[in-house]
């Protein structure tokens, strides 16, 4: 938990902040998102690796890597930060494998989500919960 | 043919009998105030392997008394399941007699009265002993430690854990792994394991800046023993830089990262391991979810939430052991390896009663060394108890309720916050509470006490935050500790509403008025996770307190109503 009062002050106006968000207000910049990359054609479930965290250590810099055999591009999404879009990674064909690794800021628990272009023109979409705590107490 | 998992559970079945000349025995034998040392150890050798598993003994080298869980609630898959079946149930379940001394050792009823007359429990010479008689039977017995051991009193903290180290390197542990004791600082953390003769393994433990497994702490060690080449992976506690001050270890990140100990088992079946164990500070849930997620480990050793257990629980082909906390129980797990394969196990729960099973001498010489230069300040008296004093619990305590008082009065404060760990020994009407009492319930390294305003609103954040640390029916998603207790202020809580829905009725116990979410609290509370806390140690607040009042009494806490169960 954070105490200081600067900090408490500053944790509890954002925490207020994502607390005035109705839930599902950024859905429909999601789905939109994912239409803009998919030109509207239909996504599989599973095919693509998202690897992040259950719970954040930092919300403000949690690392994240996504895969996708074949892939030429994984796009990848934050649904609950005031702007989703994260990251689109392109891979050519020179490239050695279509994984990529960075770091995001996280503005509170939400779903990160990955949706990767095939080769073939077919797409593939993951997600995972990632939980962003203002800390526990440990056993 | 029988099949594997067939001979598992014949194997449990056949357990569960000897258990009635194991683990039933001492409870029966126990009821007639007949317990002897023999009959705690008693225990027909099975197979070719032996593991001996402790964890979680929070520096408790001396016996003490652990009250455990009345409410210990499970939510989603795990409700109604073990560990989170208490009391009358739990004995209900294996068979305990009332009265018994597995009664007292394993659960919370008329724990003051059962406690005179069956005595503490623990004691790390005590331990000794028991690992003693079962390394001359088995010589090359396995002793895995599940961690959390350099943490929880005085004399820990004034040696920085060299007091515990030095009494535990006594026992020749084979490995280790790990939770508080990164609150000791990383530099401290690795001068303590360079010196360790015995492996330190997380296979969760990596490096921060570059998220690659950390160079001091191995994934996993091989052993040779009984013929078998058996495999120990450990698993750190996962959530320690969210649970714990991570300023403290800047350079290690965590997590469960399950499909980095799936990578783990396969490499170490690769290499021909035929035995595979994980040593975890996960979590049981945490455990009973891994193991359902990874193939291939037969046993696992859980740790972090200070269950104990009198049979495994079984998940798929894998066995899962708690041995509770505090150094209460020690576990002995006997297993038939052959073909690569875990054909069989035969498991015992020990209760470590102090008063049957001799002290070894040299580990006893050793502990009173390691006090001897605290001894005045460690047995100062500072006042009495009228009440059984107990941390153990989701929502409350009598110790967190005293504590919170203290904060309350000493600091001047309108609601106090105790944190829900799962550590601090009880202390028994008419007992003296030392100073030493004192440490085991409130020593760490961040036990500054803080004072600070806090709004209605925000102390609902905090307590919703922690509520779903505890109650997220994905127990991933959870971190072993117990609910922040709350001094000055009431609540309700629904365990199975949904994350941010579950605390509402939120009372200001002063005047009885609801909390206002606009107006600012004076609060006090100890164990903050943020770097720079000012404020008094805890344990000081605490003892100033308690010799005011000369003697403690600690009401029933009604404050706070739980549905949902």
């Amino acid at each position: 938990m954070d105490f200081t009062r600067r900090e408490t002050l500053a944790l509890g106006a954002g925490a207020a902040a994502l607390t005035l968000l109705p839930a599902g207000a950024y859905a429909a910049t999601v789905d939109e998102l994912v239409n803009e990359f998919t030109g509207g054609a239909d996504v599989a479930d599973g095919g693509v690796n998202l690897d992040a965290p259950e719970i954040a250590e930092n919300g403000n810099t949690v690392p994240i890597s996504v895969s996708a055999d074949g892939a030429t591009a994984i796009m990848v999404l934050a649904a609950g930060n005031p702007t989703p879009p994260v990251a689109t990674f392109n891979f050519g064909p020179l490239a050695g494998s279509s994984s990529a690794s960075t770091r995001i800021r996280l503005a509170g628990t939400q779903d990160v989500i990955a949706v990767a272009k095939m080769a073939d023109g077919s797409f593939a979409r993951t997600s995972k919960e990632v939980k962003v705590t203002i800390g526990g107490c440990g056993g | 043919m029988i099949s594997r998992r067939d001979f598992l559970q014949a194997s449990m079945a056949a357990s569960a009998l000897l258990g009635a000349s194991g683990f039933g025995n001492w409870s029966r034998l126990a009821a007639q105030q007949a317990l002897t040392q023999d009959q705690l150890l008693e225990f027909d050798s099975f197979g070719n392997v032996s593991l001996i598993h402790i964890t979680d003994i929070h520096a408790q080298l001396k016996p003490i008394y652990f009250r455990e869980p009345e409410i210990n609630l499970g939510v989603g898959p795990n409700k109604g399941e073990v560990p989170h079946i208490t009391g009358a149930d739990f004995r209900r379940l294996y068979g305990i007699e009332d009265g018994s001394p597995s009664h007292y050792a394993l659960t919370y009823n008329d724990f003051s009265a059962l406690a005179r007359t069956y005595g503490k429990m623990g004691g790390m010479d005590r331990v000794a002993t028991i690992v003693n008689a079962i390394r001359a039977e088995r010589p090359e017995a396995l002793l895995l430690d599940g961690g959390d051991t350099w943490h929880g009193s005085y004399t820990c903290y004034q040696t920085q854990g060299q007091d515990v180290v030095n009494v535990m390197n006594k026992l020749r542990p084979d490995a280790m792994t790990f939770h508080w004791e990164f609150t000791l600082g990383q530099e401290r953390v690795h001068e303590i394991v360079d010196s360790l003769p015995f492996a330190a393994l997380g296979q969760n433990i990596f490096d921060a800046m570059w998220d690659e497994p950390a160079e001091r702490f191995k994934p996993y060690q091989f052993f040779e023993r009984g013929g078998v080449n058996i495999a120990v992976i450990g698993q750190a506690f996962p959530y320690m830089p969210i649970a714990n001050p991570g300023w403290m270890f800047p350079d290690y990140t965590f997590g469960i990262r399950d499909e980095n100990m799936q990578a783990m088992v396969d490499e170490v079946r690769a290499q021909g391991a035929e035995l595979v164990v994980c040593l975890s500070h996960n979590g049981f849930d945490v455990d009973k979810k891994m193991a359902a997620q990874v193939s291939g480990i037969d046993v696992i050793l859980t740790g972090h939430t200070h269950d104990a257990l009198p049979e495994p629980v079984l998940v798929g082909d894998t066995i899962l052991i708690a041995s509770g906390s505090n150094g209460k129980f020690v576990s002995r797990v006997d297993l038939d390896v052959r073909d690569g394969q875990m054909m069989g196990f035969r498991h015992k729960l020990i209760p470590v009663f102090s008063d049957v099973i001799d002290p070894d001498p040299e580990v006893a010489a050793a502990i009173d060394a390691e006090r001897a230069p605290f001894e005045s300040a460690l047995t100062e008296v500072i006042g009495q108890t009228d009440s059984l004093l107990y941390r153990r619990g989701n929502f409350n305590g009598t110790w967190d309720d005293l504590i919170c008082e203290a904060l309350i009065e000493q600091r001047d404060a309108e609601i106090a916050m105790s944190p829900g760990v799962r550590w601090g020994p009880s202390l028994i009407p008419g007992q003296d509470i030392t100073r030493e009492d004192i440490w085991n319930v409130t020593s760490m390294t961040y036990g500054r006490a803080y004072r600070t305003e806090m709004t209605g609103e925000f102390l609902k954040v905090v307590m919703e935050d922690v509520a779903d640390n505890l109650f997220n029916p994905d127990p991933y998603y959870q971190q072993g500790g117990d609910m922040v207790r709350m001094g000055g202020l009431g609540y309700r809580i629904d365990v199975t509403a949904p994350a941010g829905e579950r605390i509402s009725e939120m009372t200001f116990l002063e005047t009885g008025e609801p909390i206002d979410p606009a107006r600012s609290y004076v609060v006090a509370g100890w164990a903050s996770v943020n770097e720079g806390t000012e404020g008094p140690q805890i344990w000081d607040v605490v003892e100033e307190h308690i010799r005011q009042k000369g003697t403690v009494k600690v009401e029933p806490n009604t404050s706070v109503e739980v549905a949902g169960v």
